[in-house]
């Protein structure tokens, strides 16, 4: 069994699972940190953008000042924004027979693995996790296309090019792998391999394993994975977590037992506290507010929001704000505010139990119906009627780099009035904000990861009990940021087994048993002798059947009948099938009984000699001899095959067959 | 012998209180709990005493399904759990036990309020009893116990319909419930894997119909409603509140939309703006098309289609009311069909079937004069229509449903006999699977014989596979090993690892013949005389000359010594192991027969 590890990103994995004849790719993450060394793009035609200056080398050769632009002392490429892959070389993409999504963040590369590399499987996803990756998609092709750029920059990417560039770009891994983004017809195709499953499905490939998704407290219909055969079980753990936010809770009974236990996906913010984050986001955007100033969200459309909604809804009032307007800008917007109301099977008991009132689960449908919340496809629109300032936006994307965010960091940065609040952990907040420097508005960071930290870890594996855990990297050592954080790590025995980009892990585990039917007329036929107590032998000559990987023995074939015809038969017909084994003989002989037995059946003349080993039985008159040692019995006698043949049922009866 | 036992309670060659026991590798299920609509004493609920006649019902049975809300399916529920007393749990999907408490209350109310019935399920009794149901998703395999697994499949019929495969081991039954072969205006066709259950039980409604195509139907429907209004009638539409009622107002308001109509369309009871609430938060369970367009449009929330107050009823001019209960044998349908019936513009459709015993019933069946309460006599003058909107399979859809799954045998209930028995025989025909129609309390036996999985050595497998690639693989291979079985560990391994497992020791049996050869050469040259004519007899044998003299035959031994007194006579020392018996004895009376002469 191997892992292949196709992505360095641990919250956004990618790795192919080879076990038994099945190859199962896990995730399919897409590593978006790539976008943050590109030029914002303005929906709007920004002046400074454009003015900013051309990079050049420290010689004065200015030949890449068309790709490169200088803003406060960081570089950035003007070119179409891209994205770093998962390995696509280390092993043949075509051969993945099924992919397994884990939750909606991690299945944004799927349309660059099904549509270009000749992938002919199946992919499996919750319902929840299709329909808001869809959004996710949807928004991120929107974002892309609908700001045009002519220049498509590839010269800087150039190895000899690329060294005597400053960092980060200097360090950026694989560039020549970026791709830019699909198009909405590759993601329609892509999300057409889908099939629907739900938590708790069992579904089998092609016989030989079989795959399970289990609620993993992360978000809408968020899975880990189980993929096991009847005597061997890997658990795939991603994102997951164990705080009540909206998701049904995480499933962890139903890993336990794991041979190997892949872990992925634990929170990027092991010391901020998601609860403690939600609390400073709110008293931080009151205090904006409360002074005149407006508070810019970067979110995805989807996951945190619908908590940050949640806790506004019972906050706003209580700090005075209802009549503040909450705008929510995404092409998705509407979409994703709708489907979360109708996923109740996915959701926490909590919300279930308002869906029986019937009401809908999420409070911002009451945030809409009383006018708090609006929603827009993007600035453009009924949005410039209705702005209202000071006012709080929720809008993509979180990088900075794309999505009616960009407008209004170039509106409000003039002012320290207004602030800026970073809730999503994917993007460095300082990175993010480079291209916009130098600026004066507020910047807060309130990560809210709710994935699991490394105390909930240790105790999650304690509870669980794996043979074995693989993990990325990362992992196994503290963050670089704060190496003296012992506690910020994984801690296990036997110590987990770390992976990097375009590494192939050999997982230790050997396979040692298969599962087989014995058919009911077969286990009829058996006769099962009691070896020691509890413990009984029957030994099987069965005719194997395998189909579908699936192994079935069924009674042997009754030997022919003689065809009664006068046919000669020819020579060869007689010779035995040497593969007709017998089966192998186990016990001792005593010499006493086996005399008497001699004498019984009508032997006379025998003469019984001691050995160094045993002894020897001889037959005078048949002018047979038989030597007896404990574990071996040998037969020398004439070609007289009545004799011999009696005399071996005579030995096979003191003897135990296996 | 292990068996499956299926004993209906209910809808055993009849419609309505459906319960049907199940009896599985010693697991006992009972499917749905259903009342009966045509009547209104003890024979409304199943018989539970059947189940036990002395012990709990929580100790007996391992669990309960309701496979959707209808109260022919559920409506006994209450009274099972908390009047007759189970503790056990009740497995129903996500919409069934949203929707199902609301159908009993309003059944409860109608028995007790209306009908002034004395001890019936009180309101309390609902609450607590759905605090035992379980949800189950669709496809979601739910562990009952360590051997007992249920799993859901999509139904279609009403929100929230399932069918179910309860399975122990390699042993299963699929349930139906009420399901529906086509999708419609609102819901997607039933679905099921080819999972190849031991007894497939399903539904039979409609056993020996052939529906027509369903836009025939939906035209006919909307054709009859527009002209009676047009002469200004006023059209009744019997419905259960939920289920038909949501399809038939899609299609009305969407016609109304088309055409421009005028003439008010009500749902009686409060309970409509509740019920397509639930329609608009369990939108999963709609079909492909309201699923892909419900965030631009919500085909739930109507335009046309206003609440009806009991004033309407009196009211002059064209209207359309749909009203509950749907057979019109309670309620606020009755009440209103009897203000309308005088009247012969006034039309009054049935779009559902309607079980023995109400007034539904008697008007299809062509009843004009009906004994209303109090001997008094209601003459029917409004047309009466039947127009088949049940979200039924068909004999259509029952057949490929039954091609679909690929049980081993069929069981039918819920339907009537004499249709039963149609479809019973074109089942066998078709399929050539037995097929049972047992009444209520009538049993029905099948013997199973369930294979018995046990693990096998890799190491054995892979052998036996290996060799059953070889080119005559046409010739069945046998698998030799040993079953080893400790408590209820079953392994089979091959002999070798057996007796080292069990510490025992290998008792080697074997054998040297000697046979006499008349053969004045050397002793080599003999051995060589017996390599070519053993290579020439034995083409598909590894047979080997060896450098010190000796002939070998797979792991058989053959040397040839001079014998001790005739030097014109050779002795071939034939030796070999048990394990190669026959090989061993065939070779010694082959040498026996001498060797050809050398040409």
């Amino acid at each position: 069994m191997k892992l292949y590890c196709l992505s360095g990103h641990p919250t956004l994995p990618c790795n192919v699972l080879k076990f038994k004849s099945t190859t199962v790719m896990l995730d399919c993450g897409l590593d978006m940190t790539s976008t943050l060394n590109f030029l914002p793009l303005p929906l709007v035609q920004s002046p400074r953008l454009s003015n900013l200056p051309g990079w050049s080398l420290k010689d004065g050769n200015a030949f890449l000042d068309k790709e490169l632009k200088e803003c406060s002392g960081h570089v950035f490429v003007d070119s179409v924004p891209e994205f770093c892959l998962p390995e696509t070389e280390l092993i043949d993409l075509s051969t993945v027979d099924v992919i397994l999504i884990s939750n909606y963040h991690c299945m944004m590369a799927l349309p660059y693995i099904t549509e270009h590399t000749g992938f002919t499987g199946t992919v499996y996803a919750t319902e929840p996790t299709v329909q808001i990756g869809r959004l996710l998609m949807e928004e991120l092709v929107n974002f892309i296309e609908r700001v045009p750029k002519a220049q498509s920059a590839s010269l800087w990417k150039n190895k000899d090019i690329q060294r005597l560039l400053p960092s980060p770009l200097k360090d950026a891994v694989e560039v020549s792998t970026w791709r830019r983004c699909y198009t909405m017809q590759e993601v329609n195709s892509a999300l057409s391999k889908i099939q629907l499953v739900g938590y708790s499905q069992k579904i089998e490939l092609f016989g030989a394993v079989q795959v399970t998704p289990l609620s993993s407290g992360y978000a809408l219909g968020s899975s880990n994975w189980i993929i096991q055969s009847h005597y061997e079980k890997v658990s795939y753990v991603s994102g997951s977590s164990l705080l009540t936010t909206h998701p049904q809770p995480m499933d962890q009974a139903s890993l336990k037992n794991s041979d190997v236990l892949i872990l992925t996906g634990l929170t990027q913010i092991p010391t901020a506290n998601p609860d403690g984050m939600v609390g400073e986001f709110c008293s931080n955007l009151a205090l904006t507010v409360r002074n005149g100033g407006n508070v810019l969200v970067p979110c995805y459309p989807s996951g945190v929001i619908y908590d940050l909604l949640e806790c506004l809804y019972q906050y706003i009032d209580s700090a005075g704000l209802s009549s503040i307007p909450f705008y929510f800008i995404s092409p998705v917007a509407n979409s994703s505010l709708e489907f979360s109301q109708i996923f109740a099977e996915w959701l926490c008991h909590n919300k279930q139990t308002k869906v029986y009132l019937p009401e809908p689960p999420f409070p911002h449908a009451e945030l809409i119906q009383t006018n708090k919340l609006k929603h827009y496809p993007s600035i453009h629109g009924d949005f410039s009627n209705d702005f209202r300032q000071p006012c709080v936006v929720f809008t993509g994307h979180p990088s900075l780099r794309f999505g009616d965010v960009v407008h209004f960091m170039e509106l409000w940065g003039k002012s320290s009035l207004n602030t800026v609040i970073f809730t999503e952990p994917d993007f460095s907040y300082l990175e993010a904000l480079a291209p916009y420097q130098p600026l004066a508005m507020k910047c807060i960071y309130c990560p809210i990861d709710t994935r699991l930290n490394f105390i909930q870890v240790s105790k999650l594996l304690k509870e669980v009990q794996p043979l074995h855990v693989v993990c990325p990297e990362q992992y196994t050592q503290p963050p670089p940021a704060q190496s003296h954080r012992m506690d910020l790590m994984i801690d296990c025995q036997p110590p987990a087994m770390s992976y990097r980009r375009a590494e192939v892990l050999a997982l230790p585990f050997k396979r040692r048993y298969e599962k087989i039917e014995i058919m009911p007329e077969l286990a009829d036929s058996l006769v099962p002798m009691e070896i020691k107590p509890g413990v009984s032998l029957a030994t099987v000559s069965a005719v194997l059947h395998t189909k579908d990987n699936k192994h079935v023995l069924q009674p042997p074939p009754r030997p022919a009948q003689p065809t009664g015809g006068k046919k000669r038969k020819r020579a060869s017909d007689d010779i035995p099938d040497c593969k007709v084994l017998k089966p192998l003989l186990s016990g001792s002989i005593p010499v006493d009984q086996f005399v008497q037995t001699l004498e019984k059946h009508g032997f006379s003349d025998i003469k019984v000699e001691d050995t160094a080993k045993g002894h020897i039985v001889l037959l005078q008159e048949a002018e047979t001899l038989i030597q007896i040692e404990e574990d071996s019995t040998h037969i020398i006698c004439d070609n007289d095959e009545m004799l011999r043949v009696r005399l071996r049922d005579l030995v096979l009866k003191f003897l135990q067959k296996f | 012998m292990p068996e499956i036992r299926v004993t209906p309670l209910g809808a055993g060659q009849d419609v309505g209180r459906s319960c049907i026991l199940v009896s599985i590798a010693g697991k006992n299920v009972m499917l749905d709990c259903g009342m009966h609509m045509g009547f209104s004493d003890d024979r409304r609920f199943p018989d539970f005493s059947y189940i036990t006649r002395s012990g709990r019902l929580t100790d007996f049975l391992d669990c309960v399904i309701i496979s959707h809300f209808h109260l022919d399916h559920c409506g006994a529920l209450p009274y099972f759990s908390e009047m007759v007393g189970y503790d056990g749990p009740i497995y129903m999907t996500q919409p069934t036990q949203a929707i199902c408490p609301i159908l009993l209350e309003d059944y409860r109310k109608i028995a007790v309020d209306k009908k002034g019935e004395a001890n019936f399920f009180t309101s309390q009794m609902i609450k607590d009893c759905m605090k035992k149901v379980v949800a189950v998703h669709l496809h979601q395999t739910v562990q009952v116990d360590d051997e007992l697994e249920i799993k859901a499949y999509y139904a279609g019929h009403v929100l929230g319909a399932a069918m179910f495969q309860i399975k122990v081991g390699s042993e299963s039954v699929v349930y139906t419930g009420d399901y529906n072969m086509t999708p419609d205006r609102h819901l997607g066709a039933a679905w099921i894997d080819k999972c190849r259950p031991n007894l497939l039980i399903t539904e039979s409604t409609y056993a020996t119909t052939i529906r027509d195509s369903k836009r025939c139907r939906e035209r006919d429907f909307l054709k009859k409603v527009h002209e009676t209004v047009e002469r200004g009638g006023k059209v009744l539409i019997p419905v259960f509140a939920l289920g038909r009622a949501q399809e038939l107002c899609i299609l009305l308001e969407t016609f109304w939309e088309r055409m421009d109509l005028k003439a008010p369309i009500y749902f009686s009871t409060g309970l409509t703006e509740k019920a397509n609430h639930y329609y608009k938060l369990f939108i999963p369970w709609t079909n492909q098309k309201i699923r892909k367009t419900f965030v631009q449009r919500n085909m739930f929330e109507f335009k046309h289609i206003k609440a009806f107050d009991r004033a309407f009823a009196d009211s002059p001019g064209p209207m359309v009311v749909f009203a509950t209960p749907g057979m019109l044998h309670a309620g606020q349908s009755l009440q209103i069909f009897r203000k309308w019936a005088g009247n012969e513009k006034n039309m009054v459709i049935m779009p559902g079937y309607c079980v023995q015993g109400t007034v539904g019933h008697k008007i299809l069946s062509g009843q004009r004069k009906l004994e209303m309460e109090g001997r008094q006599v209601l003459e029917v003058k409004m047309q009466v229509e039947y127009m088949s909107f049940s979200a039924h399979a068909d004999a259509k859809g029952i057949m490929q449903l039954v091609g679909q799954a690929e049980p081993e045998n069929v069981l039918l209930v819920h339907g009537e006999a004499k249709k039963m028995e149609f479809l019973k025989q074109k089942i066998e025909q078709e399929f050539r699977v037995s097929c049972y129609m047992p009444a209520n309390g009538e049993t029905v036996t099948l013997p199973t014989s369930p294979s018995i999985p046990v693990g096998v050595s890799l190491g054995l497998l892979k052998r036996e596979m290996a060799q059953g690639l070889l080119p005559d693989a046409k010739k069945p291979r046998l698998l030799h090993g040993t079953l080893i079985m400790k408590d209820s560990n079953f392994r089979l391994v091959s002999s070798e690892q057996a007796l080292k497992e069990l510490g025992l020791a290998e008792h080697q049996l074997r054998f040297t013949c000697r046979v006499h050869l008349h053969d004045t050469r050397k002793e080599q040259e003999t051995a060589v005389r017996v390599y070519s004519h053993l290579k020439s007899v034995l083409k598909d044998h590894c047979v080997q000359h060896l450098p010190d003299g000796s002939v070998t035959v797979e792991s058989i031994l053959i040397q040839a010594a001079a014998h001790s007194e005739d030097p014109g006579t050779k002795v071939l020392l034939v030796s070999w192991t048990y394990q190669d018996e026959e090989l061993g004895s065939y070779l010694t009376s082959l040498l026996k027969k001498g060797l050809p002469q050398a040409s």
